[in-house]
């Protein structure tokens, strides 16, 4: 009797069911749902002939979590199917923020690839004013905006980097972590990296202003506004990249009867160097697109003007917001002009930040690769 | 961020070691003199506007020849100015800040707990690019992306949901609506949200992620359950930077909305968008001239006092209650070195032996 039973057990007839895995949905559920939503929604709106790209999208989303969480709730369970919720919406925030980054790289290229061209980058454009037939023709052409640009940042990274490496220096190396000067100098650079940029133009500008008189736009004031911006962040990486600096490294040398200034100098800094020249890269990649700060401190011009001191200067992201907001006669082409410069920008920062990449991966400290 | 940790304490005892030698004097003297140009340069800032804003704040707006034309004319006084904007620049960045912090949280959460382990890196480091992108690039793609994007929604909603108060009035025909300055805006601060937050997700003891998992919850349950209470307080102040961030943002605003200095909660509007200090700025510096500059930077400095406020608010609640850390959230995100483990000293310290070598002789 108990052998047939034990026997008829064995063999089961019938699929085997696995407890581990009843009551789940299959692997790709998401995938295939998101596949189905996508459809579904499409044929719906063109039965209806009402088809926009943002609302398929959004209307498809909808759909996608409202099938999801029944199905989920359904076949699993209630705790089971928030989890799948949660998962979705998590990765529909990612893909969210992706598609603005997308869409402006494409934008901004597809706009501005028509512009660039050698003789935009070499000669100096603009509205030129032809007193005899008094018409404004306005020709394309972004030199004096290019070298505004380097200019003044530039002379802004010349001013910031030294100061923003010795107060992280001081930070890390010689003042002790009770020290007050310390503790509000770290708390003011926390404050610091919050000052609205277009407060750091005003500040320069009435500096300049009392200083020099009524006419105070110059390139070296917009420098002065934006080592306002770049001072904190450059002592930020450098404080960190600093702190990354192994105290064995620093012991060892004392006890070699090393001073200080040496350790700091010989094994401290060459220790850092390449986190310091990282971080330094992306904080000019980081203002050298600061447009308020200079708009109001070098404000704008057609001319060229390599002079820093003197007279106001065109940059690249002024070119770009004026061409917009207070464009020639000729708009179109002024328009084009801004999308030129706004491509030229983002090459440039492109550019900084594959350097500050190569660099720390060049300079690395050796094993850390 | 592990920049506080055991293995980097910062040398005690500085300065008896350094006295005696002229090389160590003088670059003590430096690196201090750097640490407190911070502090003169910060009062700087403050001081110079304060002088310059000074004479418009205490003028007579109705009967000054300069304030009562152009931009500045029909105030009463530097308040009736003043108030407008800065209710739009609270009302502009409140609405970034509604758009844009949740989608931030979410990025953070995926890229610190949802996605593969292998990519996190990379992803993270697309979200951070967006901090790259010069913001003038962000407005221009506002006007001619955003705001025809976002017609259909703004008919939408103002035909269907009109009687709720900020979707009323008369909509916009070409998009100009501080809800597409919003929209931009709040693209604008996530990456800042972001990548603090990713920060602080990951610091959550693995030990309390474990043992909820032991316990039987799902993935979810256990960020709420480990997650999102050892991380509350730095959410809370990772918003207050992105705040900070879309209160003084300039470009986005200035391109895209058409603005008109009022009190105003329609979003939908085009001749009714409250705009904010820094956009007014950027709109009419070149076109003002003497006092009317004066009001100008007295707004600014407005702005300044309300962003530092902000910020110094942040920056208390991370001090207070946050762990220990996270003080030092990077705007962009430099290399990830990673702490140096055993091995690395070790190789490190004989290539220091070398330097030192070099250094003495």
């Amino acid at each position: 009797m108990t052998t047939t039973a034990s026997s008829r057990l064995r063999q089961p007839r019938g699929p085997i069911v696995n407890n581990l895995t009843t009551g789940q949905l299959p692997k790709l559920v998401e995938l295939y749902l998101v596949a189905a939503s996508l459809l579904v929604v499409a044929a719906i709106m063109a039965f209806m002939s009402a088809f926009t790209v943002g609302g398929w999208l959004f209307l498809s989303v909808v759909l996608y979590l409202v099938s999801l969480g029944v199905l989920s709730s359904v076949a699993e369970n209630r705790r089971r199917a928030v989890d799948r919720l949660v998962r979705s919406l998590v990765a529909i925030a990612f893909l969210l923020a992706l598609a603005p980054l997308v869409s402006t790289l494409a934008t901004v290229t597809i706009k501005g690839i028509g512009q660039l061209n050698w003789g935009f980058i070499s000669t100096t454009g603009g509205a030129v004013f032809n007193p005899d037939t008094l018409a404004v023709t306005v020709s394309s052409g972004a030199l004096q905006a290019i070298v505004g640009t380097l200019e003044i940042t530039g002379i802004a990274a010349l001013m910031s980097v030294p100061i923003g490496i010795l107060t992280a220096v001081y930070l890390v190396e010689y003042a002790e972590p009770s020290n007050w000067l310390a503790r509000a100098v770290t708390f003011l650079i926390d404050v610091m990296t919050g000052i609205p940029s277009i407060v750091a133009g005003l500040f320069a500008f009435s500096l300049f202003s009392l200083l020099i008189g009524p006419k105070a736009f110059s390139g070296f004031s917009a420098s002065v506004a934006l080592s306002v911006l770049m001072i904190p962040i450059v002592v930020r990486s450098c404080e960190e990249m600093l702190r990354l600096v192994p105290s064995d490294l620093r012991e060892a040398s004392f006890a070699l009867g090393v001073s200080r200034f040496s350790t700091i100098t010989k094994i401290v800094l060459p220790t850092a160097i390449a986190g310091i020249i990282t971080g330094v890269m992306l904080a000019i990649a980081r203002v050298i697109g600061e447009t308020a700060p200079i708009f109001i401190a070098a404000s704008f011009t057609d001319n060229f003007n390599a002079n820093p001191f003197n007279g106001p200067m065109q940059t690249l992201p002024v070119l770009a917001y004026t061409g917009y907001k207070f464009p020639s006669q000729d708009i179109a082409a002024s328009n084009s002009s801004a999308w030129g410069a706004a491509l030229l920008l983002v090459i440039l920062v492109i550019i900084l930040n594959i350097i500050a990449r190569i660099v720390a991966r060049v300079f690395a400290p050796k094993g850390a690769r | 961020m592990t920049t506080r940790s055991t293995n980097t304490v910062p040398p005690a005892r500085a300065l008896q070691v350094s006295s005696g030698r002229v090389g160590d004097r003088v670059f003590l003297g430096l690196s201090t003199a750097s640490a407190v140009s911070i502090m003169v340069i910060l009062a700087g800032v403050a001081l110079f506007l304060i002088v310059k804003a000074a004479p418009s704040i205490v003028a007579n707006w109705q009967t000054n020849g300069d304030l009562n034309t152009g931009p500045t004319g029909g105030f009463a006084s530097f308040w009736a100015y003043v108030l407008p904007l800065l209710w739009g620049t609270l009302w502009a960045s409140f609405i970034a800040l509604l758009l844009g912090a949740p989608v931030a949280l979410g990025i953070a959460l995926f890229t610190s707990h949802y996605a593969p382990r292998r990519l996190a890196g990379i992803l993270g480091y697309l979200v951070d690019l967006l901090a790259a992108v010069p913001s003038i690039v962000f407005g221009l793609w506002g006007i001619i992306v955003i705001r025809p994007f976002l017609l259909p929604l703004t008919d939408f909603l103002n035909s269907n949901l009109g009687w709720i108060p900020i979707f009323g009035g008369q909509p916009s025909s070409t998009g100009s609506t501080i809800l597409a300055g919003g929209v931009v805006l709040a693209v604008m601060i996530l990456p800042i949200i972001s990548s603090i937050s990713r920060e602080i997700f990951l610091q959550t003891p693995r030990l309390h992620e474990e043992a909820a998992l032991a316990l039987g919850a799902t993935r979810w349950e256990m960020i709420k359950l480990a997650v999102l209470p050892y991380a509350r307080s730095g959410i809370v102040s990772a918003t207050l930077l992105g705040l900070g961030r879309a209160l003084g943002e300039t470009m986005a605003i200035a391109l895209i909305i058409s603005p008109s200095i009022l009190f105003s909660t329609h979003i939908l509007t085009e001749g009714e968008n409250s705009q904010t200090i820094a956009a007014n700025i950027a709109l009419n510096f070149p076109i003002s001239t003497g006092l009317q500059r004066s009001a100008l930077i007295g707004t600014g400095l407005m702005l300044f006092v309300v962003s530092l406020a902000v910020n110094i608010i942040a920056r208390t609640i991370v001090a207070r209650t946050g762990p220990g850390a996270i003080s030092r959230p990077r705007r962009s995100r430099g290399v990830a070195v990673s702490p140096a483990s055993p091995s690395i000293e070790a190789t490190e310290a004989i290539d220091i032996t070398k330097k030192l070598g070099k250094g003495i002789s």
